[in-house]
């Protein structure tokens, strides 16, 4: 949360911050999510929202089907040109402050849907935050991408970023590659 | 049991059953835009054949045929008898073969997506719109001369610049850009059409696989180079 003053000693203290920060702290861990699901790439949200990876450890498990209740559009799949009016009002309709995350391959580029059909990744339509790669993309992927989402509402930067690949299977205990020191 | 199907066609229609053919064990009769409904008609209520389960309503594209543009095909099957059979009529561009609604209840929504995806229309039909695409969409996109990546956004496209999407996301993903010949495109020879029609129209040469895959990894060994060359000094600086 920025810079934290702790001032005073005994019983009482007083902590100082600024007022942003502390805005932007408490935005970042309350996020009401608009899962705009189209697409095989649900499942896998739906598993980062099941207990097992459990997504509200990140004060983002409520899902409000109505745009106007919502901070975060979640694109999970496929978008069709048919579909680009329907997101672009959604999209309208949310009240500020408003984030989009692109999930997975066809919600970021289009993926291998290079046709007629498909609108090629989300951003020809409405600006997103944050990339996810995968076809589909794992539920780490997808949680790396909600701290990433929640550090830059903390620092306020708009600047649409793509989460980097993580080598978890060579890092993982057991499967690090034995080396000479 | 296909056979049987065929067989009875044959000594009910005579003449009118243009061809027949059992490839693969796939049997079709083959009939006149004229007889269409009426063989339909026939196969349903005929107490031998009972073909009661409409399967799929189709249609090819063969853009080098003269005679007749297009094959629409009809796939039926009997619950009773697990008879299936194709059976198949030429249709000329703009030419409407009457509708198999009124036969099959199913046969109204595969005959709209015919129309969407070919344009073909079947007269009589009670409800003649597309159901995939859009209303404003121009051209029928099944058609082997609609350019395959040609899209008719609903929403104009936003610029989007401040973000410069690198591999997973390039150029190298995905199964139909690997065969496109990216320099002639690049360079304006190769306009936007699918490989194959690209070809056939004698714009672009054929690209083996070996071909493209060494395009493929020369744009990857260059973009690595690059991102090499510009990320040299900022590790120097890192370094001390």
């Amino acid at each position: 949360m920025g810079e934290l003053k702790v001032l005073g000693g005994g019983g009482e203290v007083a902590v100082t911050t600024r007022f942003s920060d502390l805005l932007q702290w408490a935005r970042k861990w309350s996020l009401f999510q608009y899962p705009f699901v189209t697409a095989c790439c649900g499942m896998e949200f739906m598993a980062t929202a099941a207990p097992r990876y459990d997504i509200a450890r990140f004060g983002a498990e409520a899902p409000r089907f109505s745009p106007r209740q919502s901070d975060v559009l979640w694109i999970v799949g496929t978008i069709s040109q048919r579909q680009g009016p329907v997101v672009r009002r959604i999209w309208e309709q949310m009240a500020d402050p408003k984030w989009v995350v692109a999930f997975g391959t066809c919600a970021s580029c289009g993926g291998f849907y290079d046709n007629y059909t498909t609108i090629p990744g989300v951003d020809k339509v409405i600006p997103v935050d944050v990339y996810i790669p995968g076809c589909p993309p794992r539920p780490e992927a997808v949680l790396d991408a909600l701290m990433l989402l929640q550090d830059k509402i903390q620092a306020n930067d708009r600047k649409p970023i793509i989460v980097p690949p993580n080598h978890v299977v060579e890092n993982a205990p057991g499967n690090a590659k034995e080396t000479d020191s | 049991m296909s056979q049987a199907v065929v067989d009875r066609l044959g000594t009910q229609f005579g003449e009118r059953i243009l061809g027949t053919s059992d490839a693969f064990g796939d049997h079709e009769v083959q009939v006149a835009p004229k007889d269409w409904v009426e063989v339909a008609q026939f196969m349903r209520d005929d107490a031998e054949l009972r073909m009661d389960h409409f399967i799929d309503l189709t249609a090819i594209d063969y853009p080098e045929r003269e005679s007749a543009r297009f094959d629409v095909t009809l796939t039926t099957r009997s619950s009773h008898t697990n008879a299936r059979i194709r059976v198949r009529t030429h249709v000329k561009d703009g030419e409407e073969p009457n509708t198999l609604s009124g036969v099959w209840l199913g046969a109204n929504w595969a005959e709209r997506e015919v129309w969407d995806m070919f344009g073909i229309k079947f007269q009589g039909h009670p409800d003649m719109r597309r159901i995939l695409m859009y209303e404003e969409f121009i051209g029928h996109p099944l058609r082997k001369d609609y350019p395959i990546d040609k899209t008719q956004p609903l929403v104009p496209y936003r610029e989007v610049t401040d973000i410069d999407k690198l591999p997973p996301f390039g150029i190298e993903e995905g199964q139909p850009f690997a065969r496109i010949d990216w320099e002639a495109r690049l360079a304006g020879r190769d306009h936007q059409v699918s490989p194959s029609i690209g070809v056939q129209q004698g714009q672009r040469r054929t690209l083996s696989d070996s071909e493209a895959a060494q395009q493929i990894q020369a744009r990857i060994d260059a973009r690595m180079a690059q991102e090499a060359e510009a990320s040299e000094p900022t590790e120097e600086g890192s370094g001390e």
